[in-house]
């Protein structure tokens, strides 16, 4: 039974209890963006050019989120941080679905129409086959370990 | 001083993003990941709106770095619209995730062109 809302605690007490979870996302959104930041430092990509350093963050992103989200929800408990912290925050602020679609927009606008059909299939389909193959490898390493 | 505009708009769009998801899928009972959808088409359209004003020359470097790189960059994600998507393919809902997939990338291609388009003629 619960107890009748007269009787409850203080009003919204969901917004105290979410005040660490929506630092963690902050703290690890910030990193995640940061890491993006320096890839694109590192692999600059040249005006008009095909985007491939977006690709690669957005890929190794969500080959991430494979493994780490097998690892919280079906390998062992998490403290509740770890994944907004890590999961939403940090991959989540490492990838990015904007740069992509304004990537493939500027280069269907430049005239470049196979590079930008190619970029707006091909990101999705490399990305959901890295989120599932790295999910399935993940399982299969580790739900041998611990049955 | 560039990294400052990164992390400062980051750490606002992150938290922008996980609360919107929770507020957008508080708000139905579909196993379809609105709230992503949601956030994803609305930074696209952002960061496509701070490109046509940089083109028509009102968005310098910083403004660039804060909204897009940072704020607009971890306001949307890939990971989870990827995991999401895995999710509905093995629970079986494979029309909903066809459907993710599909609404995600022409939803966010046709938020760009307007927001670009929009933005170019603000600021011209």
């Amino acid at each position: 039974m619960t107890a009748p809302e007269t009787e409850g605690p203080p009003a919204r007490p969901g917004m105290r209890a979410q005040a660490p979870v929506v630092a963690a996302v902050a703290l690890g959104g910030a990193a995640g963006a940061a890491a993006r930041y320096a890839a694109t430092l590192g692999w600059p990509t040249p005006a008009g050019a095909f985007p491939w350093t977006v690709l690669w963050v957005n890929v190794a992103g969500c080959a991430a989120v494979g493994v780490l989200m097998v690892i919280v929800t079906e390998v062992r408990t998490a403290h509740p941080l770890v994944r907004p912290f890590l999961g939403t925050g940090v991959l989540g602020g490492f990838t990015t679905f904007s740069t992509y679609a304004v990537d493939v927009r500027d280069l269907l606008e430049d005239g470049r129409a196979a590079a930008g059909l190619a970029c707006l299939a091909a990101t999705p389909v490399v990305a959901l086959t890295a989120v599932w193959s790295a999910a399935a490898a993940t399982r299969s390493v580790l739900t041998r370990r611990h049955p | 001083m560039t990294w400052l505009y990164v992390l400062l708009g980051a750490m606002a769009g992150a938290p922008l993003r996980y609360l919107t998801d929770r507020a957008v899928q508080s708000r139905h009972d579909s196993v379809f990941p609105w709230g992503t959808l949601t956030v994803n088409v609305t930074g696209s359209l952002i960061l496509g709106l701070v490109t046509g004003a940089a083109t028509a020359g009102a968005a310098g470097q910083e403004l660039r770095l804060l909204l897009g790189t940072g704020l607009c960059g971890a306001l949307t994600t890939y990971s989870t619209f990827s995991y999401e998507t895995l999710r509905l393919t093995e629970t079986g809902a494979r029309g909903y995730a066809a459907l993710n997939v599909a609404a995600n990338t022409t939803g966010g291609l046709a938020a760009a062109f307007a927001g670009v388009a929009l933005g170019e003629t603000l600021w011209s």
